[in-house]
């Protein structure tokens, strides 16, 4: 349960921990193995507790022979905690310095990677749209969790996130209101079908897929700080490939590609709001 | 549940002198945890700390989730040893690392490697995980964390707060044979968040801040003069 065994090797913990994501991995083509363990630690104890189970052994077995075990475990596996314009002055960058570049473009294309349950995917497609742009742009909308996308796709909310929504969609420089964009039902909200008519959907995994061709911005925030840095190089390399030259990387606020390999090919735009630009 | 808990009338007075010796041993890190007063707390310890001292402190404090802190520049201001934000990835330095507005801090070792005393493979994580007892960053996250890749050669220490975070962490650490330090709660601003971990994890010492300092430097003192083998830091 801890590391107080000191030096003389890893934790019992650990060790099942290593064997949990190999086995989903070989089972499922499901792969983990690249993302940090400090978190996963956290919430893999919380998956026990979901399924009653004293080990993570004992959670394996479940897996291995249930696959309808896999979705629930998904949800511990991957992060879905997000709101719409977080940090409010990412976005405001976005709007105010990067989509006047963009729009120099006669078609645009823009991948979203680790969209989750959407809430950054309706933020961008709002600026999008304010900004003239949206009806000449592709949007790619990514994720390793279906259940994840399949909200994103829906694009529902609860009605008691809304208001801490337009308190960041006023400060990230939204030129009307946000209740222009969705229309309130029951406990819910549901945001307008025209923000996801160019949207693709689409199950991906940036440990073992490929990239998408000529996009000229990628959004991938607070999803890097879950992947090893292994697994960090591989995706920031997979944005290289993807973004056309001079295209855009967003990351999220506390995200830096300083630790990367790949740092060389991209030049800073925006330090502060950690906006890159590929070279 | 805690205001009558034996533990705390151990805490010594403020000159500390009748006080039992505080426990010492070789850690590689100091994790603090502070809330309610926190600040004012962090700048008598940061106050008193030497340029010399090398162990890593890292630290939460709670502070409001949805702007920039300027934690950074204002304990940078009072203190003799090097303070900066916490950034993903990042190298456990020498120095007092602070967890960023809105993301938890833990700590991981590289991925392949076994932690080796001296923590020269010891990295942080930032996460952006839900609110953890409605608090991120969350003291306990980080707490739990250490005590996970730490074990027994890490220092918890928790101040002032009128919430109870950090109490869960501490008792981890503990249970990791890591050591644990409690602000007196007559001496804190607000009592709550030290009684509550004093009732939680039972800690070696409980004293006022001047107390709590002196220890943090015969930790670091241990540790850099002792006689482990791999304790290096190049600066």
């Amino acid at each position: 349960m801890n590391a107080g065994d000191g030096q003389s090797g890893e934790s019992a913990f650990d060790i099942e921990l290593t064997l949990l994501l190999e086995a989903i991995f070989q089972r499922y083509h499901c792969d983990f193995r690249g993302y940090a363990k400090s978190s996963l630690r956290r919430r893999l104890r919380q998956a026990m507790d979901r399924f009653g189970d004293a080990s993570l052994s004992a959670l394996q077995g479940r897996v291995l022979h249930d696959a309808r075990a896999l979705p629930i475990l998904l949800d511990y596996l991957t992060v879905q905690v997000s709101e719409m314009f977080r940090d409010p002055t990412h976005f405001l960058a976005l709007r105010r310095d990067v989509l006047p570049l963009l729009a120099t473009y006669p078609s645009l294309k823009v991948w979203i990677a680790g969209c989750s349950t959407g809430e950054e995917l309706y933020s961008l497609a709002i600026i999008l749209a304010e900004a003239g742009l949206l009806d000449r742009t592709i949007v790619y909308a990514t994720d390793v969790n279906e259940e994840a996308l399949r909200k994103a796709e829906a694009g529902v909310y609860a009605l008691d996130r809304v208001a801490g929504f337009s308190a960041n969609y006023a400060k990230a420089g939204g030129t009307g209101s946000l209740s222009d964009w969705f229309t309130a039902a029951y406990n819910g909200v549901v945001f307008d079908r025209r923000l996801r008519r160019n949207v693709v959907f689409s199950d991906h995994s940036l440990s073992t897929d490929g990239d998408f061709a000529a996009t000229h911005l990628v959004m991938c925030r607070n999803v890097l700080i879950y992947f090893d840095r292994e697994l960090q190089d591989r995706a920031i390399a997979l944005f290289e490939q993807s973004l056309v030259p001079r295209g855009f990387l967003a990351l999220g606020s506390k995200e830096n590609l300083h630790v990367s390999s790949r740092a060389p090919a991209f030049e800073t735009f925006d330090g502060r709001e950690r906006i890159y630009r590929k070279r | 549940m805690w205001n009558n808990e034996p533990a705390m009338k151990h805490a010594p007075p403020a000159s500390g002198r009748t006080s039992p010796p505080a426990p010492l041993a070789p850690v590689d890190a100091i994790v603090l945890g502070a809330s309610a007063g926190g600040v004012e707390a962090l700048l008598v310890i940061l106050a008193a700390l030497p340029a010399s001292f090398v162990l890593p402190i890292v630290a939460v404090v709670h502070i409001p989730r949805d702007r920039p802190s300027l934690l950074v520049e204002v304990l940078g201001a009072r203190a003799h040893i090097a303070v900066r934000e916490a950034e993903d990835k990042e190298m456990l330095l020498p120095g007092l690392t602070i967890a960023p507005p809105d993301y938890h801090v833990l700590l991981d070792v590289d991925r392949g490697r076994r932690h080796l005393a001296g923590a020269q493979d010891v990295r942080l994580a930032l996460a952006n995980d839900a609110l953890v007892s409605y608090c991120r960053p969350s003291i306990d996250v980080l707490f739990q964390s250490a005590a996970e890749v730490l074990g027994p050669r890490v220092a918890g220490v928790v101040l002032t707060g009128a919430n109870a975070d950090g109490a869960p962490g501490l008792r981890a650490i503990k249970a990791s044979g890591g050591l644990c330090a409690v602000q007196s709660p007559d001496e804190a601003p607000a009592r709550a968040m030290p009684e509550a971990a004093i009732a939680s994890a039972q800690p070696q010492l409980v004293a006022p801040l001047h107390r709590i300092t002196q220890w943090m430097i015969a930790l670091d003192a241990c540790r850099t003069g002792g006689t482990e083998s791999t304790i290096f830091y190049e600066r």
